[in-house]
């Protein structure tokens, strides 16, 4: 393959030729390649949110039928089906694809020991302790081994050098560093299962004194987040400099597809937002193995003991540090979906963009304001009237850039030509839900409304509206929309749609009680759903219905499962520009793209979204088109 | 920064020395300062202007950012600002608590 | 397959791409030490006491450290700048300076951690022990990392001189920028920890 390059050439490594000699190890798995890297995270990302969500399965039996035995097997048997599903798709010794076959079978191992341990669930019924488990790390794992990976490690390192005309990211080997570490991190996480006391379990947000003084799991907890936090480091600093540095000829910042512009915000969240959560991690490592007193009160007594520390520390104080990573880090979960989101409506909509500019403005301001809201997770901890008042305004403000970006996407489909191809559904439901997840935070974020609402169901249901019907709703539109992209192959629209239909009805089934049951009363974390509780009572049926609706999910995911790997190797064949889009990645780069991406490096002379211009032949006009005279 | 030819960096030179001798100089004020007999308050304030100074003549000279372009100083501007923010609120959420007899 | 502007600038913004990754690495690590002296801040404020730095650590030898290190920043700049004049003999005298000097201010810290465990002062002790060991120690592992960095380019990684000189003295540039942001932080931590 030739690469012609329509820019002078460059000082820099000539290796141009030692690249088409690389082994398998070099190509495959410590490739420098932003495309194989955001595979990689894709993978990885896609088996932590299957192996988080069955966590998350397992505690939806504890909260329906509290204290009954847990069926394993019938939680064994479907993960490892899956498994033997995969394997046999992909052709057992004949891909390495089929090793997700065999990963699965491994999670069904797993499964298996977290059942059946003495320590765990005696019996097959779930100690409370164990359940304290499962949901710190639920909740560890879909945020920060799940969504963010794949949302910013796949989607972003994928799609952002092609959508800008880059030939990859500014530092590739910086890019292969941070998935290994990454790698290591979800591995330490995984890891922490197995130690004596188990994994950590005072819940993700890890607060002290409790999880100063609490089993191994947590010390392990901290040691995985360190690496995780390098790894988004490393990453932000690369996603930064490329989109600010490697932009093609023409490609100004208000020509950027908004899906850039969304990355681009999120790299500055992650780069400015996680050190002091590093910060606080050592602190709480340094309390934990060293006996420091950072976030330990004076006078603490454990168990009838009074504690042998210095004391004088403040358990205030990693409220602060986490949640300066905290609140940023949800519109890190966000923002990449708006921008996916956006790029699937544009163009299923065969029109531009509607407020393109107002929704660049509205994601730069989002991203400002977000460092200063982070005390609204602390309305209950006594604070003063004043700084309260303070983060309150700031928190009603962030809603209203919000409601700009909601409200270009929903006008966007005024007077369009839709499209309702898979990807479009999903997009099309994360409007509403967004919507409702966006809300219902606007109570949580007053504090007289917080006062009842404060760590109660309502929260889950609120945050899970955003992440599960909207987040990962636009993540599986952007897998539909870009797969083909990726592998030269659609993945069949079937499929796509049982997928989606039973995805949106199911997770409604489980989010809306969840918001009744806050309403009621029914905290959060509880490991018998509110049972013992007389203003729980009301609601309790509710448990069982949002179980089982849980256990829906989970079905129609095997459709979406078994697509996948199916049209890996023999799905429907596309064309080079699938969808008929503008961007470069679907008009400048070959499907799938080399390694260099561009035969001849791209130029722009427009708009990312010039659909349906007047005047033209067809009804989109590619970026990198010429201009005629 | 621009390239430059050998002549510039040599003037650059005779700046980086004339920085040495002004950290230094300022490092030996710091200490001297600390023995005065002022409140804490005060301590605090002339401590921190001097590293303010000491730090500005590292990062613009040392570091070039008193030459630098607006890229830079962009990515800067927002880390400041939330810097700041940073150290400024959650001691003010623990001071304007009421009582602090029981200030965990 | 290369990648633009890994040597020369990008015309509109004016830098190349290791100088701007390298500010935006800063830009993180102000946020981490940030978080450091926001927590120094917060628990100072809340201590019922709080010992005068100089009653626990010794003023003259943090003083003597803070002079090596500001020193080590000049070296350091120097032998980015005997690279702009193409003098590698001076890059490499002044760049071995650097590390000497850094290799000083570790051995200096190590002895003044010693003198505190043997007085059976330790992080657990008090709340300013944990912070001054937790501030210290940090930045002592960044001045670490520096010195790896610093000697490999002073050895095997100044081959590249020969291959690419400007490319090489681009990295000792960023090099640079990070070495004098660890004496930056220790301007500020000096006379927090020792003198307040």
């Amino acid at each position: 393959m030739t690469l012609n390059r329509a820019a002078t050439p460059e000082h820099g490594s000539h290796d141009a030729l030692h690249e088409h000699e690389l082994g398998f190890w070099r190509k495959y798995i410590f490739s420098t390649d932003h495309k194989i890297i955001g595979i990689q995270y894709g993978f990885t990302s896609l088996f932590f949110l299957f192996f988080g969500f069955t966590l998350m399965m397992l505690m939806r039996w504890q909260l329906a039928y509290p204290g009954e035995p847990i069926p394993g097997l019938y939680f064994i048997i479907p993960v490892a089906a899956v498994g033997g599903v995969i394997a046999i798709l992909t052709g057992i010794k004949r891909s390495f694809l089929s090793l997700a076959g065999v990963v699965f079978i491994g999670l069904a191992a797993v499964v298996w020991f977290l059942v059946t341990g003495e320590e765990r669930m005696p019996e097959g019924i779930m100690l409370p302790e164990f359940y304290n488990q499962l949901g710190a790390m639920h909740g560890t794992i879909m945020v920060f081994l799940g969504i963010v990976p794949l949302a910013v490690g796949a989607f972003g390192n994928y799609v952002v050098p092609l959508q800008i005309g880059a030939p990859d990211m500014a530092f590739p080997k910086l890019n292969m560093a941070s998935y290994w570490v990454y790698f290591v991190g979800g591995l330490v996480m995984l890891i922490s299962f197995f130690v004596p006391g188990g994994a950590a379990n005072s819940g993700w947000t890890s607060y002290p004194p409790l999880a100063d003084i609490a089993t191994t799991g947590q010390t392990l907890w901290l040691l995985g987040m360190v690496f995780i936090i390098t790894s988004s480091l490393l990453g932000s600093i690369n996603f930064i400099t490329t989109i600010i540095q490697l932009r093609a000829k023409g490609l100004s910042f208000m020509r950027l597809p908004f899906f850039v512009w969304a990355q681009f915000v999120t790299a500055f969240l992650l780069l400015l937002g996680f050190p002091p959560l590093e910060a606080a991690a050592v602190m709480q490592f340094m309390d934990r193995l060293v006996g420091t007193s950072f976030f330990l009160p004076s006078g603490l007594v454990v168990s009838g003991v009074p504690l042998e520390v210095s004391g004088g520390g403040s358990p205030l104080l990693w409220q602060h540090l986490f949640w300066f990573l905290a609140h940023p880090e949800v519109y890190v979960l966000i923002l990449p979906a708006l921008g996916i989101i956006a790029e699937v409506i544009a163009n299923n909509t065969r029109k531009p963009l509607w407020g393109y500019k107002s929704m660049v403005y509205s994601v730069i301001f989002i991203g400002f304001m977000s460092f200063i809201v982070w005390a609204h997770h602390m309305f209950l901890t006594g604070m003063g009237t004043v700084i309260s008042a303070f983060f309150q305004t700031t928190t009603m403000i962030i809603s209203i850039p919000s409601v700009v970006i909601l409200t270009a996407l929903f006008v966007s489909l005024w007077g369009a030509s839709i499209r309702f191809n898979t990807p479009m559904l999903f997009a099309l439901a994360f409007l509403p839900m967004f919507g409702i997840g966006g809300l219902t935070g606007l109570p949580l974020g007053l504090a007289p409304t917080d006062i009842p609402l404060h760590d109660t169901y309502y929260v889950i249901g609120h945050f899970h509206y955003i992440v599960a019907p909207g987040t990962i709703f636009a993540l599986f539109a952007g897998i539909y929309y870009w797969f083909p992209k990726v592998t030269g192959r659609r993945l069949n629209e079937t499929l796509g749609k049982i997928h989606f239909w039973g995805s949106f009805v199911a997770m409604n089934f489980i989010f809306m009680p969840m918001l009744i049951q806050g309403l009621a009363g029914v905290s959060r974390r509880l490991w018998d759903g509110g049972a013992q509780f007389a203003h729980a009572q009301e609601v309790l049926y509710l448990n069982e219905v949002m179980s089982i609706a849980a256990w829906v999910l989970a079905i129609f995911q095997l459709p979406f499962v078994f697509n996948f790997f199916r049209s890996i190797r023999s799905g429907k064949k596309v064309s080079e520009n699938t969808w008929e889009a503008t961007t470069l990645e679907w008009t400048a780069a070959p499907t799938p793209p080399p390694h260099g991406n561009f035969p001849v490096v791209p130029e722009v002379h427009r708009g990312p979204y010039e659909y349906s211009v007047p005047g033209q032949e067809k009804d989109y006009t590619p970026q990198n088109q010429l201009v005629e005279a | 920064m621009k390239s430059e030819t050998a002549e510039d960096i040599k003037k650059h030179v005779r700046v980086y020395v004339a920085v040495f001798v002004a950290l230094a100089a300022l490092t030996l004020i710091t200490v001297g300062a600390s023995t005065l007999q002022v409140s804490t308050g005060v301590h605090i304030a002339i401590a921190l202007v001097i590293a303010a100074v000491k730090g500005s003549l590292v990062a613009s000279y040392f570091m070039h950012l008193i030459s630098e372009r607006k890229v830079i100083f962009g990515v800067l501007i927002f880390t400041v600002i939330f810097f700041a923010g940073l150290l400024f609120f959650p001691v003010s959420d623990l001071s304007f608590r009421g009582s602090t007899e029981n200030v965990p | 397959m290369e990648i633009p502007y890994t040597a020369t600038l990008r015309p509109d913004t004016g830098v190349y791409n290791a100088k701007l990754g390298t500010w935006l690495f800063l830009a993180s690590e102000v946020m981490l030490f940030g978080a450091m002296f926001s927590s120094y801040i917060l628990l100072r404020v809340g201590a019922t006491e709080w010992p005068h730095g100089a009653d626990i650590l010794s003023v003259p030898i943090g003083t003597f450290n803070t002079l090596v290190l500001i020193a080590s920043s000049v070296t350091m700049v120097m032998s980015w700048a005997s690279l702009k004049m193409k003098d590698f003999r001076k890059f490499k005298i002044f760049m071995g300076l650097t590390i000497l000097l850094a290799l000083v201010f570790l051995v200096v810290k190590s002895f003044e951690y010693n003198d505190k465990f043997s007085h059976h002062l330790f992080p657990a002790t008090s709340t300013y022990l944990a912070i001054y060991f937790t501030l210290t120690g940090l930045h002592a592992l960044h001045i670490v990392g520096g010195v790896i960095v610093n000697s490999y380019f002073w050895g095997i990684g100044s081959k590249m001189w020969n291959t690419d000189p400007e490319r090489f003295t681009n990295r000792v540039e960023v090099a640079g920028l990070y070495w004098h942001f660890v004496d930056l932080v220790w301007i500020f931590l000096f006379p927090v920890l020792y003198l307040l």
